[in-house]
Formats: structure tokens, C-alpha cells, sequence
């Protein structure tokens, strides 16, 4: 076998990616495991390099997933999910209304203003969207959807345009606003929505987040050792807490895939991707410029 | 076994209902199911994602009303995994003070529970046996107690009756002493980020002391300009004999040529200004001074006695320390004449004959007097008088 390390594609939406993939570098090293990583600034890249065979594993985002799978498969080949966090399953988005308003069912939106995410986030945009769809609303010809784009092509892996949305519907700006269920409660925990504001009008059905991605070409023992090892990390190990603390999980697990159903379903209903895994939706594409 | 149950009433995850929940999980073992009650609509799908954000697992059967039922995971108890205990808060208490506290206790309390895998903060003075004396905390106590406000403390306004050349004499001393006093707060300051805080009373000993010093400066300089006179000469002797202090990187060394030799020393000539300076607010604010400085020395004394009783050898490296400075400062001055001379005629009270034969023997009666003391505090730390007597000789000129 040779030298060359393991090479894991991440996209650097913070700073503490930087810190994070490092800590993992020197103790996958530890594990007499060659580790490193690449960053780039965005997931369409990311999906592009990883089909170029440019990386071994790629840390993606839930659409970062819908695009690979559709890329690799369009190109005769498959992807797999094979680790993902303890966090990134079964989560669910809600559109929040004021708790004072007079919104109790779905169909009151109407003719109202929805905040969302950024163009490219799934959990903030295209999910809760997909849902307000499925529940009889087109979004853009039944309601009006009021976008926050922070961080486009980070697939709303940033925080920022979720808070942005919130803070339009607190100041009454907006009728709604869609944020994944963690974020609800961070908002509330650091005060940008004050105890008893706002009301759940509306929940998504359970979907799964990130994962570890690889293709068919990869070595297929590496790959497999390197999921061992994610799963050998525990929280109660002091060196590996940070570093789970920092990535947000208390525990590895294997991946799986029955949890992008609702996002595979979503990118099509709204025309983002095609079944190829080109990029149809335009403002995304007129803002990644291609 | 019946559910634990706890009622969080009307509050949500987004008022704090988690608070309540977690006070119940933590009453119980990983793997432990306590069930939830209460009444906000979205409790129980919040309580979900809180569950999966927490590493506990939501098994959300409505049994006994509960809106969820919770089994504890482990990850909360993961901190406290090969944590350790880092002494004990009261210095008295049985294992509470470690003879060389590891760097990864760094800033927590003593007696905290400390996470392992934290930072590991170099404090260089971290050896009980260097540093300790179990009368910190009692000295720290008497310093906080005797804090004054220079402020109140000082009658600034009463009358100054001597003349000018006896003003004069006042306001040298005064700027002899007020370097001094720099020197004494310089020193301490630098040790005082070095030492590892699990020696706390030793941390808030060496606060105090330069909370002290900073005081002093600000009396001694206020004094100096109260008749509107210009400060005096600062002497280049007096600075080099101060300087060898600065550049002294041992804590002991450090503190017994400042504490035990110079402050020591210092507590006879704050004391000598008590008994003749020519008017009330120069007595007064010598007097202060000097309470400050009995206990600045108390506390060297009393870590340097602990010190060589585990360590003998220490007395040697002192007396080398000593012999050293004394070499190092042969080529200066010494005490500049300014000084002398102006604490002569400070004591005599007048420019006269009579005057100055009064201060003359007053400083001779003094200068015996610094003698005696040193080595009274050198057979304290363990030197045989004939030791005690060289030492003593050898102590800069300067006072300090
Ligand atoms: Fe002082
Ligand atoms: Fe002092």
C-alpha cells in the first residue's frame, strides 16, 4: 500500500473547519491512520473535485449528497453514504409564526410573506418549501417567499441566513420564517427569539443531514477503516470531546441513505437539480456565476 | 418501578422547560428513563430535537400523561470521565495544598472538579515546597483588614511649620523613597503571573503587597509635593543597587533580598520617620507605610522558614545571593549623600548645631538599629550569628 493519505474534501463555512479537520488529522496520525483534507469554499465545487476524483471521501451536506448521488450516477457509477453524526438523523424544519399572530393553519399563508434561508439550504429553503408545496402552496404564486442568502453555496451550512429570517419575523417584517429544529432552540437559548414569541405553525417530516461520502472507485479497505475509526470515537476520550463538541456530535454512526428521500423529493419538486445533477435553479446559478 | 416524572407546567424549550428535565436526568444513571409532563404545544416535538442535541434518546410514549419519556445517554457524564479533583478550597484541610499542581488544573478552582484535556497554562513557580507557608491566608486576612484610604487615612491639610531646608531634606528622602517602592512593587508583580493559582493565598499575598506599594508610591509622593517643593535626586547608585532586585529571577532569592534584607530594613527607617520627621503628615504616612511593610516581611519570613526547613541547602544559595549583590555593587555608591545628609537633618529638626548633632546621633542610633533587626530575621532563617553578622554587613548601603 502506499503512502499517500486518506483525503477528506470539506467545505469551509467557519473558520473552526480549520481546527476541526486539523484535530481529526493528528488523531486519525495518532491511529497510525494517513489522514488530510482539502477545503473549498463551496459544495458544487466540492461535488465536481470529488467526481474528479480529486478527494477520497467528501463531508457533505445533505444536497451536497443529492448532487454527488446524481452526478456519480449519471456517469455510471454510484455514491455511498458511509458514516454520518449521531445529530444528523431524523431532524425536522418548522415554519415559525408570531406567537400573537393570527396564523393557525397552513392554508393562512396565503397570500402571505415566507422567510427562508439561503437559496442553496435545505434545511432553511428547499425542505420546508417542498412541505408548504405538499401541503397545497406553491411558494411564489400562493405566498410570497422573502429569502435571506448568507453564505450561498454553503448549502445554508451557516447559520447566519436562518438568524437573518428569524429576526425579519420577530420585527414583523415577515408572516413566517423556516429554521431546522436545533436552531429554533438556539435562537431562543442566545435571545433572538424571546420565551413565547413564536409558535410552531408547521413541522417537516424527519429527514437525515450530513454524511461521508464516497464513490465506487474508492479503496474500498481504507474507506472502511476510516469509518471504523470515526466509530471507535468516543466522547468520553478528553482528546476526541473537543473535537466532537466542535463538529457538533456525541457519536459516529453508519451511514444511511432512507433519510434523503424528503431532499431528493424537494430538489425535484422544486427544480434545483436535474436528474443528471446539473443545476437548474437560475439565481443559484446566476449567483455561482455559471 | 414506577416512571420518574418531572412537570415542567406550561414552559417550552424555548423558556427554559430543559432546565427542569435536566435537573431530572441528572438525578439518575445513563440508560435511566424519567418521563415529562407539561402542557406547551410543541414540548414534545422540541423535547425531540433537545434530546438528539443533548446525546439523550426521546422514546416518546404518552405513558402516565407524560408527553415524553427520556433515556439519559451517557454524553453528559462524559466531562466528568477521568476528571479529577484539584485539592481542596480550604488550604487547612487534609491533601488540600498538591506539592506541584499539574499545568492542566491552569486557572480552575482549587478544589474544582477539572476536565481533563483542557489547556496547560506554564506557570513556572508551581513547587509547594518553594513557594508556601500556611500563614498566606491568616497575612492575606490582616492585609485586607489594614487596608487604608490614603484619602482619609492622612490629614493632608495640616500645617507644615519647619523651613525650607528642612523641607527640603523631607522631600529627598521622600523621592529615595519612593524608587524604593517601585522596586517593591516591580518585584512582587512579576512573580505574582508565575505563580500557579492553585497556591492561591500565595497569589492574593503578592495582590495585596502590590496593591500595598501602589499605595506607598502615591503617599510618599504626595507628600513630597505638598509644600509645592520640586522632587529631589534620584541617584544612579541607588537605582544600580535597586536594579540587582529586578534582575533576580529566583522567587526565594528575589524575595529574601527584598523582603527580609530591604523591606526588613526599611521597616527600622519608616519607623525612625515615625518617631522624628518634623511635622504630623510625614509621621503619619510613615507610620502606615511601615505597618504595610512589617507584614510584607512577615510573609517572606515566613515562606523562606518553611523553605529551608525542607530544603537546608537554601541557606547557602541566600548567602551566596548576598555576597554576590554586595560584589555587584561595590563599584556604586552606596546610600548617596543627599539622602544621609537629609535624614540628619530631618531628624534634628533644625539647620543648627544642635540640630544636626541631635540628627546625627539619631541616624547612628538608627543605622544600629537596621543592623540588629537584619540579623535577628537571618537567625530566624537558620544562620549562626557569626553568619548573621557577615550577611548583615554585606547588605547594600542603600537600605534596599
Ligand atoms: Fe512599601
Ligand atoms: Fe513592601
Amino acid at each position: 500500500m502506499s503512502n499517500r493519505p486518506f483525503v477528506l474534501g470539506a467545505v469551509a463555512y467557519d473558520p473552526k473547519v480549520v481546527t476541526i479537520w486539523e484535530g481529526f488529522k493528528q488523531w486519525f496520525a495518532d491511529q497510525g491512520f494517513a489522514f488530510d483534507y482539502v477545503l473549498y469554499s463551496g459544495y458544487e465545487a466540492q461535488a465536481e473535485a470529488h467526481l474528479a476524483g480529486h478527494v477520497d471521501v467528501t463531508w457533505d451536506s445533505p444536497l451536497c449528497w443529492v448532487r454527488t448521488r446524481r452526478l456519480a450516477e449519471a456517469g455510471g457509477t454510484r455514491a455511498h453514504a458511509i458514516a454520518m453524526r449521531d445529530s444528523d438523523q431524523d431532524l425536522t424544519s418548522l415554519v415559525l409564526v408570531r406567537a400573537d399572530s393570527n396564523l393557525t393553519e397552513v392554508s393562512q399563508l396565503r397570500g402571505r410573506t415566507v422567510a427562508v434561508g439561503a437559496v442553496d439550504s435545505p434545511q432553511a429553503t428547499l425542505l420546508p418549501l417542498a412541505h408548504l408545496a405538499g401541503l397545497g402552496l406553491e411558494p411564489g404564486s400562493d405566498f410570497t417567499v422573502r429569502r435571506f442568502d448568507v453564505m450561498v453555496n454553503k448549502h445554508g451550512d451557516h447559520v447566519g441566513g436562518e438568524r437573518d429570517a428569524v429576526k425579519a419575523l420577530v420585527a414583523g417584517e415577515v408572516d413566517a420564517a423556516c429554521v431546522i429544529d436545533g436552531n429554533h432552540l438556539v435562537f431562543a437559548k442566545e435571545g433572538t427569539i424571546a420565551a413565547g414569541a413564536v409558535r410552531v405553525l408547521t413541522r417537516t417530516a424527519p429527514f437525515d443531514h450530513c454524511t461521508m461520502t464516497v464513490l465506487d472507485g474508492v479503496d474500498r479497505a481504507t474507506a472502511d477503516r476510516f469509518v471504523q475509526l470515526l466509530l471507535s470515537m468516543s466522547f468520553d476520550d478528553p482528546v476526541v470531546r473537543p473535537l466532537l463538541k466542535l463538529e457538533g456530535l456525541k457519536q459516529w454512526r453508519v451511514g444511511r441513505t432512507t433519510g434523503y428521500v424528503p431532499l431528493e423529493s424537494a430538489v425535484d419538486r422544486l427544480s434545483f437539480y436535474g436528474p443528471d445533477g446539473s443545476i437548474l435553479n437560475d439565481d443559484y446559478r446566476s449567483i455561482l456565476g455559471t | 418501578m414506577t416512571l420518574p416524572v418531572v412537570d415542567v407546567g406550561a414552559l417550552g424549550l424555548d423558556g427554559g422547560a430543559h432546565v427542569l428535565v435536566r435537573l431530572a436526568l441528572d438525578e439518575h444513571k445513563p440508560g435511566d428513563e424519567v418521563g415529562v409532563r407539561g402542557t406547551h404545544p410543541d414540548l414534545a416535538a422540541d423535547l425531540v430535537t433537545w434530546c438528539r442535541m443533548q446525546g439523550h434518546q426521546c422514546v416518546s410514549r404518552g405513558e402516565s400523561d407524560c408527553v415524553a419519556v427520556i433515556r439519559r445517554g451517557a454524553a453528559s457524564w462524559s466531562a466528568w470521565r477521568g476528571a479529577e479533583r484539584s485539592g481542596e478550597p480550604d488550604a487547612r484541610a487534609e491533601g488540600a495544598i498538591a506539592a506541584r499542581p499539574p499545568a492542566s488544573w491552569g486557572l480552575a478552582a482549587r478544589g474544582a472538579v477539572v476536565e481533563p484535556g483542557g489547556p496547560e497554562p506554564e506557570f513556572r513557580l508551581d513547587l509547594r515546597d518553594e513557594l508556601w507557608t500556611d500563614r498566606a491566608g491568616a497575612l492575606y486576612a490582616q492585609a485586607l483588614a489594614g487596608q487604608w484610604d490614603p484619602a482619609v487615612a492622612i490629614d493632608w491639610t495640616e500645617t507644615i511649620h519647619h523651613g525650607a531646608q528642612i523641607e527640603r531634606a523631607v522631600v529627598q528622602v521622600m523621592t529615595f523613597l519612593v524608587e524604593n517602592e517601585e522596586a517593591a512593587l516591580v518585584v512582587p508583580a512579576r512573580f505574582l503571573g508565575q505563580v500557579h493559582p492553585h497556591f492561591r493565598e500565595i497569589q492574593q499575598m503578592l495582590a495585596v503587597t502590590v496593591a500595598d506599594e501602589a499605595r506607598h508610591i502615591e503617599v510618599f509622593t504626595r507628600r513630597a509635593t505638598l509644600t509645592g517643593s520640586e522632587l529631589a535626586l534620584s541617584t544612579a547608585g541607588g537605582r544600580a543597587s535597586l536594579q540587582t532586585l529586578l534582575d533576580e529571577p529566583d522567587f526565594a532569592t528575589a524575595s529574601f533580598l527584598l523582603s527580609v534584607m530591604g523591606e526588613g530594613t526599611f521597616v527600622s527607617l519608616l519607623g525612625f520617620l515615625e518617631r522624628h520627621a518634623p511635622d504630623p503628615v510625614t509621621r503619619r504616612v510613615a507610620r502606615l507605610t511601615c505597618q504595610d511593610e512589617a507584614r510584607h516581611v512577615a510573609f517572606s519570613l515566613a515562606h523562606l522558614e518553611r523553605h529551608v526547613g525542607v530544603e537546608p541547602e537554601l541557606r547557602a544559595r541566600l548567602a551566596r545571593a548576598v555576597e554576590q549583590r554586595h560584589r555587584a555593587l561595590q563599584g556604586t555608591a552606596g546610600l548617596n549623600d543627599d539622602v544621609f545628609d537629609a535624614l540628619v537633618l530631618l531628624a534634628g529638626g533644625a539647620p543648627t548645631p544642635e540640630g544636626v548633632a541631635l540628627g546625627w546621633q539619631r541616624v547612628q542610633v538608627l543605622q544600629r538599629e537596621m543592623a540588629d533587626s537584619r540579623r535577628a530575621r537571618l537567625n530566624r532563617l537558620g544562620f549562626t550569628p557569626d553568619e548573621s553578622d557577615v550577611l548583615s554587613s554585606l547588605h547594600t548601603r542603600n537600605f534596599m
